[in-house]
């Protein structure tokens, strides 16, 4: 059925490991990204682009599987572990001028690098960040490219009509559940449901030595720097706080009447 | 005074408790102009009307439930143009955040998701990095579109109720939003209990709960709460999947969270700490949800849960 072999590209992000305290500081109250690693939410992306791939009867060596981060320079750690896992080449777009780039300003700078590289079958995302926590990117890169946008997808196909190539998908909400279709090319994000991401084996850490990583400017993308980072964005973090660390309460250990106890607790917090 | 535009997706049988929240923070914001998808009944019209709502945009495109999102967002952008607002007000669902999202690339303008609160002068508090910290935000666009979480606000019915003027919008779709198409729809059968999202106590099961989840529901329909699990326990498909709490899944606030068999690792802190009063049921006493618990029981859930739920019978009918 294949025409030509897939191009994917898959966006990942370097976070905060999240099983650590993370800390917001400076004067725009920016996040604090000296222990980072690929984003676990990303894995999953990548893991459906290299399944689509396998199953898509692509021959080796044909199909591209590119992983695109933006992010300051240690960002590339993100994008060598993608390389280790399966990716075929990686794109790496670094400039002092995207720091504090809310979602309008990366969903801005992500667009025009995509158009950059070149026509391409899939965008395909996480379902959000581990960081931001927001969701929106996908969206609104799908709006600036004016590509379909397939997101919160649980399953994925690529399937073939006369020629013309579709994604199908599964999307589940609280109230219902949707099958989705588009035409490729098309933005997709994939939820922690659609697969078991695998592990880099000893064979792909060391391919991963002999793939390229591409490093991209904002001049390289004729991007104004002021579009992009603080001033590009297109909302402030006036103030954060850390939460208020919760106050060791009262644990008991059952005795027969727990249960019991653990009513008294709520009745005298009013909860009943 | 300035619109505030919330937008009301079809509503099948009155308005929604998040619908009437987002109405009541429009009101104190400005002058309340809603943006109604699907047929404006009379009783919708009415209903908006309580709460002060002085004009409604109305669609009732086929488009709008044929595609995923995207339409809605178009909608929303021509309706605040029309309406000339200074605001956009939705609900921090999936689909309400990601309609924010296009509805801001639209009008160019700042979106701010999951919102706990929302000033007059439209600043929006927000929990953020799992509820570590708390961060108040701003946009710096003429228009703000802000998506707010449930139990933001309590709902209050204008002093005066309104006969709101309903005009019929209809929106040039661009091709890129006939896009992705809902090939099948199967709606979920509608749960007796209260919305997760929403509710004022949510009991949760994990791990503990060994695939057995009848003393949750047990206690959470004693105290006609919400039942949430754990990532541990909809991945081994003891309950459906959306009632996962935790980083990948929801994030609750409510006034009590209880907690029955799940170890409170970080995954799922994220979604449940900003609870006000937490409660933990756990057999091991090293569990880290013992460290967050206003209340702890170290013990078998399968011993407390229904002792607790058999006490508060007691008690109600003494």
């Amino acid at each position: 059925m294949e025409t030509t072999a897939l191009n994917i590209v898959v966006l990942i992000k370097h976070v905060p490991d999240t099983q650590f305290d993370r800390h917001l500081s400076g004067p725009d109250n920016t996040l604090d990204r000296s222990e980072s690693i690929l984003s676990e939410l990303d894995e999953y992306a990548l893991e459906a682009a290299l399944q689509l791939v396998e199953s898509s009867g692509s021959a080796a060596g044909e199909a591209r599987v590119t992983a695109v981060t933006m992010g300051p320079a240690q960002a590339v750690t993100a994008v060598r572990k993608a390389l280790q896992i399966g990716a075929t080449d990686g794109v790496h777009l670094s400039d002092d001028a995207l720091a504090g780039s809310d979602a309008a300003a990366t969903s801005l700078a992500l667009a025009t690098l995509v158009r950059h590289l070149g026509p391409v079958d899939l965008v395909l995302t996480g379902m959000s960040s581990t960081d931001g926590e927001t969701s929106l990117v996908p969206a609104q890169l799908a709006a600036r490219l004016e590509l379909p946008q397939l997101t919160f997808a649980s399953t994925l196909e690529l399937f073939d009509v006369d020629g013309v190539r579709k994604v199908t998908g599964r999307r589940d909400g609280d109230a219902y559940s949707y099958q989705l279709e588009a035409i490729l090319p098309a933005v997709v994000s994939v939820t922690d449901q659609i697969n078991s991401p695998r592990y880099p084996n000893f064979k792909g850490i060391m391919a991963a030595k002999k793939k390229t990583v591409t490093t991209l400017s904002l001049a390289d993308l004729g991007l104004n720097p002021s579009d992009v980072g603080r001033s590009g964005s297109w909302t402030d973090v006036v103030e954060a706080q850390p939460r208020p660390v919760r106050a060791a309460g009262t644990i008991i250990t059952d005795d027969g009447d727990a249960g019991i106890q653990l009513v008294d607790f709520l009745a005298a917090q009013n909860l009943l | 005074m300035s619109a505030v535009l919330v937008f009301v997706d079809r509503p099948a049988t009155g308005l929604g408790k998040p619908t009437r929240e987002l109405l009541t923070l429009a009101r104190r914001a400005g002058e309340p102009v809603v943006a109604l998808a699907g047929e404006a009944s009379t009783d919708i019209v009415a209903a908006l009307g309580s709460y002060g709502v002085s004009r409604v945009l109305n669609s009732a495109q086929p488009e709008l439930s044929e595609y995923l999102v995207a339409p809605k967002a178009d909608f929303i952008a021509r309706a605040a143009e029309l309406a000339d607002a200074r605001a956009v007000l939705i609900e921090n669902s999936t689909e309400g955040k990601e309609i924010a999202a296009r509805a801001g690339i639209a009008l160019k303008a700042g979106v701010i998701t999951d919102a706990i609160a929302v000033a007059a002068d439209l600043t929006a508090t927000k929990s953020v990095l799992a509820g570590s910290y708390t961060s108040t935000c701003r946009v710096r666009t003429p228009v703000a579109i802000i998506s707010v979480k449930a139990n933001s606000i309590e709902p209050a019915e204008a002093e005066t109720p309104t006969e709101p003027a309903v005009e019929a919008v209809t929106v040039d779709f661009g091709p890129a939003s006939l896009a992705v198409r809902i090939v099948d729809r199967q709606d979920k059968p509608v749960s007796t209990r209260p919305d997760l999202s929403e509710a004022r106590i949510v009991v949760a099961g994990g791990r503990g709960v060994n695939g057995d989840f009848t003393p949750v529901e047990e206690l959470a329909d004693v105290l006609g709460a919400a039942v949430g699990a754990s990532r541990a326990a909809t991945d081994a498909g003891w309950i459906e999947h959306s009632a996962q709490i935790g980083q990948t899944g929801k994030t609750v606030s409510p006034q009590l969270y209880i907690s029955a068999g799940i170890s409170g690792a970080i995954q799922q802190k994220a979604g449940m700490q900003t609870s006000a009063v937490i409660v933990a049921v756990n057999k091991d006493a090293e569990s880290p949800v013992f460290e967050i618990a206003d209340f702890g029981v170290v013990g078998d859930l399968f011993k407390v849960l229904p002792q607790a739920a058999e006490e508060i019978r007691r008690r109600r009918n003494s």
